[in-house]
């Protein structure tokens, strides 16, 4: 378990977590064929007040990560442990009390939010769920929140159709913070927006950090955003972590060559640096996370691969500072991506 | 029409829908050279119907499109070599045979492995990239002189999608296509175009050389979506600038400019949409903005505004928190 001194400050610790799905044929009698490594063995922490980046791309796994840790899933197998309990294996009264402090934003808000009820129902069904308060109470408080998110109370009644997809994304926001949590999970939470539209919502989500000292996972495809909000990032590719480190140092000086090239890839708005920048363009496509490759995972579409990387999966290990740590044979080879 | 490969001129498309008519594009003119690659900025995607009439024989012969998501365009029941063929047996006539060489040809040419096989495999036997790549393929299959591209990468992952632009970049300057890309990623337009235009609600406020765009942007929205987001190559800020509010609804759009609602610019003269004219000391950029957002009088009123306007919300938002608190009280 984790000794006292490393608890006061860690809020989230996930060991070795693995989430697999099983693939099964048949009608009736269900024969599991095979599996979806979705997490495949990932380890990581995050402390008090701050905030983890998750970055990869689809189908890497960040998602089923952040659904895993609010117990969407169960996992297959590993510990989340959350404030020294062990959210992987808790059940019934125990998991539902613990899941209070643990809330989550998903991507879409056109989607997550039911266009049945009105947003203060919505706002305040969390609450209700939980008995924080009495009825008025509770009302009194989906007004303060709704001034928090920046929405005017009159609102409260109104339905979520009436509001376009920012606003909706704050009343997400609302509805994860009515019962004071401590841990939030972002999944995506500007993707589906308006690019004029994101700024608002990003600020917001830090603003509300400060205000609430909250704790955040934060989930996105988007490297030019994590840089953006996260204090640490992490690397997903295929089902693992291949790279975790703190933001400054990750896009100065990536470990691995995954990240290298996902920095190299990402388009900058200045015609100027675009039109002389030199791009790693990887080949191919993620592979399935059914047949996963031996070896290091990535060595399929890596410019830097050798023989060592096809048989000996890499250790993710410590490199250089202490708190940067990448899975890559050759990572000292890794070069800075801006020059 | 000479110099320019295709003209458009004060183009209209309104859409009915029950509630009223969706002015979805409101008089855009602008103009593509043959060669060249042009960018139209537009946030609200679903909104650019495309400037082509009902004349069959251009679209897919001399204008080929490449669309957003390549999973729901593609044809499901179709081998993707009969679908990059159906082009070729209409505009050019070929026989089964020679499309089918010529679609292999093609699929080779975007990059798809083992082409000859691959030509007899459906669309969900491939992965998104690779779809896009068919799609392009599909594009390009009678040698178009332009190639509109609607947001070709947005489904896409950014590895994918750098490989995907490298394609259509590559593609272009062999085959010498114009390009239209249509888009709302900023870093995209930067490194993939010769000039861009701006829309906000269906009207065209800004266009320019790509370089003067970036270096130098006239119009404030332009200019708000420059600084709203966040870039891998500069410093950190701790918060973001934003425009604040949301695009108008097209169905009664402002009267006026239709940025004026969320323009911290603005002033009376707004009321009435200022012409596309050009800045002055360049023809090649032009603005459709009364304003000179370059001189620091007009930025320092405009800071001034944005402030006040933040506070403003601010106030309305407690006024109407503590509004609500009574009401609850009194029950």
């Amino acid at each position: 378990m984790v000794d006292t001194l490393v608890a006061s400050k860690t809020l989230v610790d996930v060991r070795d977590l693995k989430m697999y799905f099983p693939l099964t044929r048949g009608i009736v009698l269900q024969r599991v064929v095979g599996y979806v490594r979705a997490v495949d063995g990932v380890s990581f922490s995050i402390e008090r007040g701050q905030t983890l980046g998750l970055v990869g791309e689809s189908g890497s796994g960040k998602t089923t990560i952040g659904r895993t840790i609010v117990r969407l899933y169960k996992p297959t197998s590993g510990n989340i442990f959350f404030d020294g309990k062990d959210l992987a294996t808790l059940h019934g009264e125990e998991l539902r009390e613990l899941r209070q402090r643990v809330q989550i934003v998903f991507q879409d808000p056109f989607a997550s939010l039911n266009p049945r009820y009105t947003i203060g129902s919505l706002i305040s069904e969390p609450m209700h769920i939980y008995k924080v308060a009495s009825n008025a109470e509770i009302r009194e408080r989906t007004v303060e929140l709704l001034s928090v998110v920046g929405l005017r109370p009159e609102y409260i009644d109104r339905y979520p159709h009436e509001f376009s997809g920012g606003q909706r994304q704050r009343i997400a926001v609302a509805r994860a913070l009515s019962i004071n949590p401590e841990f939030v999970i972002a999944d995506e939470p500007v993707s589906a927006l308006d690019v004029s539209i994101r700024a608002q919502v990003l600020n917001l989500l830090q603003r509300l950090q400060q205000q609430f000292n909250l704790t955040y996972l934060f989930v996105s495809h988007d490297l030019s955003v994590v840089r953006h909000v996260a204090d640490r990032i992490a690397v997903m590719y295929l089902g693992k972590i291949v790279e975790l480190s703190d933001r400054d140092e990750l896009y100065a000086a990536p470990k691995h060559p995954y990240t290298r090239a996902l920095l190299s890839a990402i388009p900058i708005p200045d015609p100027k640096i675009e039109k002389r920048r030199q791009r790693i363009i990887l080949s191919g496509d993620l592979p399935s996370p059914i047949h996963i490759p031996s070896g290091c995972r990535f060595h399929t579409r890596c410019p830097m691969a050798q023989d060592i990387c096809r048989e000996v999966e890499p250790a993710f290990e410590a490199k250089e500072g202490r708190e940067h740590y990448a899975a890559c044979h050759f990572s000292e080879r890794v070069t800075s991506p801006i020059e | 029409m000479g110099e320019y490969l295709l003209e458009v001129q004060d183009l209209k498309t309104y859409f009915k829908v029950k509630a009223g008519r969706v002015r979805a594009v409101d008089g855009v003119s602008f103009a593509i050279r043959p060669g060249e690659r042009l960018a139209v900025l537009f946030e609200d995607q679903d909104l650019l119907d495309l400037p082509e009439s009902a004349m069959r024989k251009i679209r897919g012969g001399k204008i080929g499109m490449i669309f957003q998501d390549p999973m729901t365009c593609l044809n499901p029941t179709m081998t993707v070599g009969k679908q990059i063929g159906e082009a070729l047996r209409i505009h050019l006539k070929l026989s089964k045979d020679e499309a089918q060489k010529r679609a292999i040809a093609l699929l080779e040419q975007v990059g798809i492995p083992a082409a000859a096989e691959r030509v007899n495999s459906f669309p969900h036997q491939f992965s998104g990239g690779m779809r896009q790549r068919v799609m392009i393929a599909i594009a390009l299959a009678c040698n178009p002189k332009l190639l509109i591209a609607d947001e070709p990468t947005t489904a896409l992952d950014v590895t994918v999608q750098a490989q995907i632009l490298e394609l259509i970049n590559g593609v272009a300057s062999d085959f010498g296509t114009a390009v239209m890309l249509i888009t709302h990623d900023l870093g995209v337009v930067a490194g993939m175009t010769d000039r861009v235009v701006v829309m906000y609600a269906g009207k065209v406020i800004e266009t320019a050389p790509t370089d003067e765009l970036f270096e130098n942007p006239r119009h404030p929205y332009t200019l708000g979506l420059l600084a709203s987001v966040p870039r891998l190559d500069e410093e950190r800020h701790s918060q973001l600038k934003t425009i604040e509010g949301a695009p108008p609804d097209l169905l009664q759009p402002p009267p006026g400019c239709p940025f004026m609602p969320r323009c911290a610019f603005a002033r009376a003269i707004c009321r009435t949409m200022p012409p596309l004219d050009p800045v002055a000391g360049n023809s090649a950029h032009l603005k459709a903005c009364w304003v000179d957002v370059t001189d620091p009088k007009e930025q320092a009123y405009a800071d001034k505004r944005r402030q006040a306007r933040l506070d403003a919300m601010q106030a309305a938002i407690a006024k109407s928190a503590e509004a609500a608190l009574q009401t609850l009280e009194e029950k």
